[in-house]
């Protein structure tokens, strides 16, 4: 595959889906919606940090994990421990019988600060512990996993089995991780208050870049020999094995992969909404994420961002028009899409809103190459046509 | 409808321009209840903060699970706040103006919680939010109410240990719902032994930790054990055993949720019957509300420590019952927290209208003193901590899933939230 300019790329079909979400997320969005909205569509747009990753892992990989929510929370919760410990300075909680420390701390009669907490003092071992503590714990999973062929199945049901295990976890342990309320109250990052309307718009912008940034490295891996590796094994694993390739590596580093993603993407979450929470690690919030990605389509990134944000506005919507019905709309949502539309919003995409578009395009494409040279461009016309959901992407130069 | 309000709706209808006119503002008032700017000229004076208040109505908001795990416990406070609103509106409204209410679903979810709670401030702009009963839903809420200025009525008992200028608690402190019963099982019951038992999240542990200086500090007696249980914990065999092995002279328990349901069971299922009172079983976690879940049968006997239970024998409490059966059924039960609940739009039209204002500033300043005659426990008052004098009472369970009131301090208890020497 050659590689096309920058410039080319973004008048290419698959830049200007590129431009569009751009377009939407930082011009029309923040344009139409007061701020208290933007913050709710930042909320919603950290979910697709781990719906992007589940089309890396699932989609493509075939690996379907029903813990994703663990490695959001990791990410959440290595961010909201930074914070936390900002604003437990001795002055602000004098009232405490040991000043300095988190106030749950204090309720839960520790005295002093547990040595895994010390090192969150530091901003950047808190950045690098965002997205260090998913992958870790990803590897290890993957490692264990896949290195002795545990697949289908049976490792989504240990990755949820593992989600249960760490709210336990995180609850039983109240004193070091706040049990069930979470890590609460959450003003400034580095003296910045995140709590302002002002702060919260920046942070909006920052994780709608955040998520460009995401979007841009799955796009290179699903593009790049290793994406097709990776779709390979999910069609013929054995067959790829046979050919030489370490099946399980590969499967490690997708896993490893989807897990930065939702730490980041949790990290982001614990900035936007300021606090966190044990409800997302559990095995509903990361069931909910899996719902993300197969409402948006589960083979396409981009899909991923829209199923994100479509399901937690319908959800938000619904709840507050029908606070007494909205579960049953939302099911009937869910359960909707998957019986029509197998492969979620980019299939239906693909299949009803694509062909119309390619009669706007040919018109142009034919019209300009008529201009220039007809007889020998007409088959790469018609190349562009045949849009491939496995690899979610178009370029003119693929073939 | 009787006759004459047949005679005034024609009256209105065969006038038809002013019929429309005055549909017309109906609906220009409506839309103004609903937009930012509320305050127009007329309601300036009462309202210089931007609320929801127009010269007819005033919005406020209830936040609680109506779906979820908690929705079982919450539906309660929904519809005591509603039962509030609707007869505070029958009065006269607050300020000369009719309540409005936008109710969301925290859906028992603490995020959720905190989105809608952000949601009904900033959108909604309501002059007071009823809602939250967990002590993670309001831990959620409580930096929202802070940093937009608004002003929660939290029904639940609590752990205490908080005092925020944005909370009312109408609910009892640990202390208002500890000490006097422990006192009790002493005095009354001549206890030496108290076995502690709770669900181990930080409400029982704070209540434990209180309970346990108590004993041991102030009445000089012994604690024989201290156990806490998963959220959600249904095997209670172990400490079943160990209670029969230990023999205390009471389990002093704060169980909660579907865990409540295993534990009676079993340890009936163990032979231990409550109507013996060996041990005596004094709970903190058990209302009216709780034993539909449990079933009668297996609490017979036991004792709980509340402010309110529905068999209170006063004037208030029968005409509150009443009412709250007729809105919503004969079958329905009331417990400890759906009365808390009831308080939170009583005591806030008290303050808007002491105040003369619905400003929560002008509303804060007020708060201390501000009383409640008419309160189905009685009467209470606003502290200056924003917690209120209550009593506490100690009923004993009967078959039928009701209490019997067996004690009741003779004076309202002081709030406490941050209790010296139990810390």
């Amino acid at each position: 595959m050659k590689t096309s300019s920058p410039m080319k790329w973004f008048v290419s079909r698959e830049g200007l889906y590129y431009l569009g979400l751009a377009a939407l997320l930082v011009v029309i969005l923040p344009l139409i919606l007061d701020p208290f909205r933007l913050n709710m569509v930042g909320k919603y747009l950290t979910y697709a940090f781990v719906a992007i990753g589940l089309v890396m892992c699932w989609g493509k990989a075939g690996i379907l994990s029903l813990g994703q929510g663990v490695f959001f929370g990791l990410g959440g919760y290595c961010m909201a421990m930074f914070l936390k410990l900002e604003a437990s300075t001795p002055e602000a909680t004098a009232i405490q019988s040991t000043p300095g420390i988190p106030d749950f701390m204090d309720w839960n009669q520790l005295t002093e600060l547990p040595w895994f907490w010390e090192p969150f003092h530091s901003f950047s071992f808190t950045l690098l512990a965002v997205i260090g503590v998913p992958v870790l714990l990803a590897f290890v999973i993957g490692l264990a996993m896949f290195t002795r062929r545990v697949g289908g199945v049976y490792f989504a049901i240990i990755t949820q089995a593992i989600a249960a295990v760490l709210t336990i976890l995180i609850i039983g342990q109240q004193g070091f991780t706040g049990g069930v309320n979470g890590i609460t109250d959450l003003q400034t990052l580095k003296g910045w208050d995140i709590r302002t309307d002002e702060a919260r718009n920046i942070l909006y912008f920052v994780c709608v870049g955040m998520l460009f940034l995401v979007l841009f490295v799955a796009r290179f891996v699903q593009n790049s020999k290793l994406g097709r590796i990776l779709v390979a094994m999910n069609a013929q694993e054995t067959r790829v094995r046979f050919s030489g390739y370490d099946v399980a590596a590969f499967k490690i580093f997708v896993f490893c992969l989807a897990a930065a993603f939702a730490g980041v993407g949790g990290a982001m979450f614990t900035l936007i909404v300021g606090f966190m929470s044990p409800s997302f690690i559990g095995i509903v919030g990361s069931i909910e994420m899996v719902i993300f990605c197969a409402l948006g389509g589960r083979l396409s990134i981009l899909g991923a961002v829209y199923g994100a944000l479509l399901v937690n506005a319908a959800k938000s919507g619904f709840s507050e028009s029908f606070p007494e019905l909205w579960p049953f709309a939302m099911g009937a949502l869910f359960i909707g899409v998957v019986l029509a539309f197998p492969n979620g919003m980019a299939g239906l995409y693909q299949t009803y809103v694509m062909p119309l578009e390619d009669k706007i395009f040919k018109r142009k494409k034919v019209e300009a190459v008529a201009a220039a040279e007809p007889e020998a461009t007409k088959p790469v016309a018609k190349k562009t046509d045949d849009y491939d959901p496995m690899i979610d992407s178009y370029s003119p130069e693929k073939s | 409808m009787d006759t004459t309000d047949i005679a005034a709706s024609g009256r209105s209808f065969s006038k038809g321009l002013g019929f429309r006119k005055s549909l017309m503002t109906l609906a220009a008032s409506v839309m103004l209840a609903t937009s930012a700017q509320a305050a127009t000229p007329s309601t300036a004076e009462v309202n210089t903060t931007g609320l929801a208040v127009t010269d007819d109505t005033v919005t406020v908001g209830i936040l609680h699970s109506i779906t979820g795990t908690m929705a079982i416990s919450e539906i309660g406070s929904v519809q005591a706040e509603k039962l509030a609103i609707d007869q505070i509106n029958a009065s006269g409204g607050v300020l000369g103006r009719q309540i409005d209410f936008v109710q969301e679903d925290g859906a028992s979810d603490w995020p959720t919680f905190a989105e809608k709670s952000r949601k009904l401030l900033r959108q909604d702009n309501v002059a007071a939010i009823f809602g939250a009963w967990t002590s993670a839903s309001r831990k959620a809420v409580l930096p929202v109410m802070e940093q937009y200025n608004g002003m929660l009525y939290y029904p639940t008992f609590y752990e205490g240990l908080e005092q925020s200028p944005n909370v009312v608690y109408t609910g009892q402190e640990a202390t208002q719902q500890i000490l006097a019963s422990l006192n009790w099982a002493a005095e009354t019951k001549g206890a030496k032994s108290f076995y502690l038992l709770g669900s181990d999240y930080i409400w029982p542990r704070t209540s434990n930790k209180i309970a346990r200086k108590h004993i041991e500090d102030k009445l000089g007696l012994k604690v024989s054990g201290e156990e806490y249980y998963p959220l959600g914990h249904t095997q209670f065999n172990s400490v079943i055993n160990k209670i029969k092995l230990k023999k205390p002279d009471v389990i002093f328990a704060s169980v909660v949720g579907g865990s409540n349901v295993a534990f009676y069971k079993q340890m009936k299922a163990a032979g231990i019957d409550f109507t013996d009172e060996k041990p005596l079983l004094l709970t903190i976690s058990v209302t009216e509300d709780e034993i539909r879940g449990i079933g009668g049968e297996n609490v017979d006997g036991i004792y709980a420590s509340m402010k309110y239970f529905q068999s209170l024998e006063n004037a208030n409490n029968k005409e509150f019952v009443a009412a709250f059966k007729e809105a919503y059924g004969d079958d329905m039960v009331i417990g400890d927290v759906t009365q808390a609940a009831y308080l939170g739009p009583w005591l806030w039209k008290a303050a808007v209208e002491k105040a003369g204002s619905f400003d929560i500033d002008k509303i804060r300043e007020e708060f201390a003193g501000i009383e409640f005659k008419k309160a189905p426990e009685g009467y209470v008052r606003i502290h200056e901590n924003h917690h209120l004098w209550s009593k506490t009472r100690i009923g004993q369970a009967q078959t039928d899933g009701q209490y019997k009131v067996v004690f009741e301090t003779e004076e309202l208890m002081e709030p406490d939230p941050f209790p010296e020497g139990y810390q």
